[in-house]
């Protein structure tokens, strides 16, 4: 079975800062929850583009589900869904409406469109509030609008991009809850974040990324146990030192 | 099909709860129509209908001056406010500062006199021409070079003084002293012809044949030429509808402008791109809509102007004969206007620079295109940039249907400039949109 995602050879720069990525390989098998971690700067962000097609590489090649990555390829689009960091959808409409519009986007039709938001709405606690506009809603209940359009389509593999953000405690805890459902489901995780309690919580593998190249990349549960280190957080230090990263 | 209707779905929602935007594209237009119509057709009335204040210092006894001030009065062009003789320029001055009128004549003391001795001087001169010898003069008609051309006897005072106020445009002084050059030529006329009269007949002219000669002028015939010979003359209704209909259309740039930044900027794009569907899908429903929006304004604007317009006392928009020409042009008027609203909102970076430049472009292009002040009026310089306004080729296509009576094949060349520009504006945001990666 083709991994979920697979990176190869892959080359990668910005205008004033070319050389980003150099031959990066990274593959995430299917069905894992995979995390990716590394201080401010390591270019998670950008990685997270690349493989989503938000930005095209210079070289090498970005697969999910063994299908080439292109901008434009409608089959690998629907393969994965895509959760920002940024709250993407539109604060003037409500949660139902917003499903409406980025679930046809997403290639669905009009009855799975309706069948699936109430199921989301009622999984997310969102049903009492399915046709008030999202600008009054809370942080944490912007974040879970923001969750499930990213789900609506049903998509095999998942971008997270700090999906938790700014969430209280209870939200937190429904989100990280429901993405391990999903993933029990047969949804592949791919997930970044800040929150290094949270994602030992979540993730069952990890690459540490600095620089634009992998620092570590292993089951976490290996590479705690390697670096006699108890949790992540003092894993992160360890290998990513204590310096301030003003990038 | 179904990602395009539920996209053009999606941005009618978020038109509908965007109050600011609605205000902007339906309220502020209605409002302009019906304040600038108004106001144009106040000022219209006041110039047409009524008199304009006159004031007048006689400072003459004669006839000739009594006469001059009844010929001013029967012109019907002012209303005539005659200022005691003793009663001088200051006076007459003070008068006009203060605003009680615009125009003032001053009659000098011996104007009746002047008048009498340059119509004796041109008699003489007419009648030596004529070869009956000059009875009037011992000279021979020979007063000197300025007797000779008619003008004021050498030494003589200027007949008459004008006084304005500062403020009256140069172009109604100008009707205004026009007006009053023609009563004095009456008044001399009336005085050349008795003389020459009695002086061949030696005999008073008859009233009946004074009158025949003097006032029985040739009529002349007012024809506004419209295409279709069935029009009246156009009116400020005619003129104002369609242009304030176009101004509304390019103000949706406030709205579509800064709707598509916003979407750039919320993040709604970045979604929108990792999504199985061509952002191109989202551009071509926010035309739609918009279009949409432009004729819903057409709509109402025409509308008041059919139907309120008379209510509130202004002249009835008379709408063209041509309805499939109204409604093509308005349909090219509003994709032209859409095409420029993607075009700034898609260069745009911020929702400020959308605002701020798709306004006051607008106003600038509209001020360019003819929609503030006729393109009659402009000068070279003007007349060559108004071509390079998009709303230029609207107003000229919509007056052509609307003040000429035409029908769509009258407007042809409007046509074809119209889709040249949406076709240019449109591979623009083509060009935008690749080049920012969006499609």
């Amino acid at each position: 079975m083709s991994p979920a995602m697979q990176i190869d050879d892959l080359s990668f720069g910005y205008p004033g800062q070319p050389g980003l990525f150099s031959h990066f390989n990274l593959e995430v098998g299917a069905g894992l929850r995979f995390g990716l971690f590394g201080p401010n700067g390591a270019g998670k962000t950008t990685l997270m583009n690349l493989m989503t097609g938000l930005l095209a590489t210079d070289t090498g090649k970005i697969r999910l589900f063994g299908q080439e990555m292109q901008r434009h390829n409608r089959s690998v689009h629907s393969l994965f869904g895509f959760v920002p960091q940024e709250l993407s959808f539109y604060q003037e409409l409500s949660p139902v409406e917003n499903l409406d519009f980025f679930g046809a986007w997403s290639g669905m039709a009009g009855p799975a469109i309706r069948r699936r938001t109430g199921e989301l709405l009622d999984i997310l606690g969102l049903a009492d509030v399915r046709d008030k506009k999202v600008q009054h809603f809370s942080g944490g209940m912007k974040r879970r609008v923001n969750l499930a359009i990213g789900v609506i389509h049903r998509p095999p593999l998942l971008f997270l991009d700090e999906p938790t953000v700014g969430v209280d405690v209870q939200t937190r805890h429904a989100i990280i809850g429901y993405l391990r459902q999903l993933n029990e489901d047969g949804t592949t995780l791919i997930y970044t974040s800040h929150q290094l309690g949270e994602a030992e919580d979540l993730c069952d593998k990890v690459a540490l990324i600095d620089q634009g190249r992998i620092v570590v990349h292993d089951d976490l549960g290996v590479l705690l146990s390697d670096h006699r280190q108890e949790g992540l957080e003092g894993l992160f230090l360890e290998l990513t030192g204590k310096n301030y990263r003003n990038l | 099909m179904f990602k395009l209707r539920a996209t053009i779905l999606k941005d009618v929602r978020v038109l509908r709860r965007d109050k600011l935007g609605m205000i902007f594209m339906f309220v502020m237009p209605m409002l302009l129509v019906l304040i600038v119509t108004s106001m144009q057709s106040s000022t219209f009335e006041l110039v047409s209908k009524n008199k304009v204040p006159l004031l007048i210092c006689n400072k003459d006894t004669g006839a000739a001056s009594r006469q001059f001030i009844r010929t001013i009065d029967t012109l019907g062009l002012f209303a005539v406010q005659e200022i005691p003789a003793g009663q001088g320029e200051a006076v007459i001055r003070d008068r006009l500062h203060n605003k009680e009128a615009m125009l003032a004549v001053l009659l000098p003391a011996n104007f009746s006199a002047q008048v009498a001795a340059r119509t004796k001087r041109l008699a003489g001169k007419a009648l030596n021409s004529f070869g009956l010898g000059d009875s009037l003069n011992g000279d021979g008609g020979k007063t000197g070079a300025a007797g000779r051309d008619g003008g004021p006897a050498p030494g003589g005072d200027v007949p008459l003084t004008l006084f304005y106020h500062p403020v009256l445009q140069e172009s109604f002084r100008r009707s205004a002293e026009g007006a009053i050059y023609s009563a004095l030529q009456l008044v001399e006329s009336k005085q050349l012809l008795k003389t020459l009269y009695f002086s061949i007949n030696e005999k008073e002219l008859p009233d009946t044949l004074e009158n025949e000669l003097l006032t029985n002028r040739t009529a002349i015939s007012e024809v506004a030429v419209s295409r279709d010979g069935s029009r009246g003359a156009p009116n400020v209704t005619q003129h104002n509808v369609p242009a304030w209909t176009i101004f509304a259309m390019f103000f949706v740039v406030v709205s579509l402008g800064s709707g598509i930044v916003r979407e750039k900027l919320n993040g709604s794009s970045i979604r929108l791109k990792t999504l199985p569907t061509n952002y191109f899908v989202a551009i071509l429903s926010k035309q739609i809509t918009y279009l949409g929006v432009t004729m819903l304004q057409a709509l109402l604007i025409f509308a008041i102007g059919v139907w309120v317009f008379p209510v509130v006392g202004l002249p009835r928009l008379n709408l063209p004969g041509d309805w499939a020409g109204l409604v093509f042009v308005s349909l090219l008027c509003g994709c032209c206007a859409v095409s420029y609203a993607i075009c700034v909102g898609i260069f745009a970076e911020t929702e400020e620079q959308a605002n701020g430049f798709g306004a006051l472009s607008i106003v600038i292009l509209a001020a360019i295109g003819g929609l503030m002040v006729p393109d009659f009026i402009m000068t070279g310089a003007f007349r060559t940039a108004m071509k390079f306004s998009p709303l230029h080729w609207c107003l000229d296509a919509y007056y052509g249907l609307f003040l000429e009576g035409g029908k769509l094949k009258d407007v042809w060349s409007n046509v074809l400039s119209l889709i040249l520009i949406i076709a240019g504006l449109q591979g623009i945001a083509l060009w935008g949109l690749r080049r920012k990666n969006l499609i």
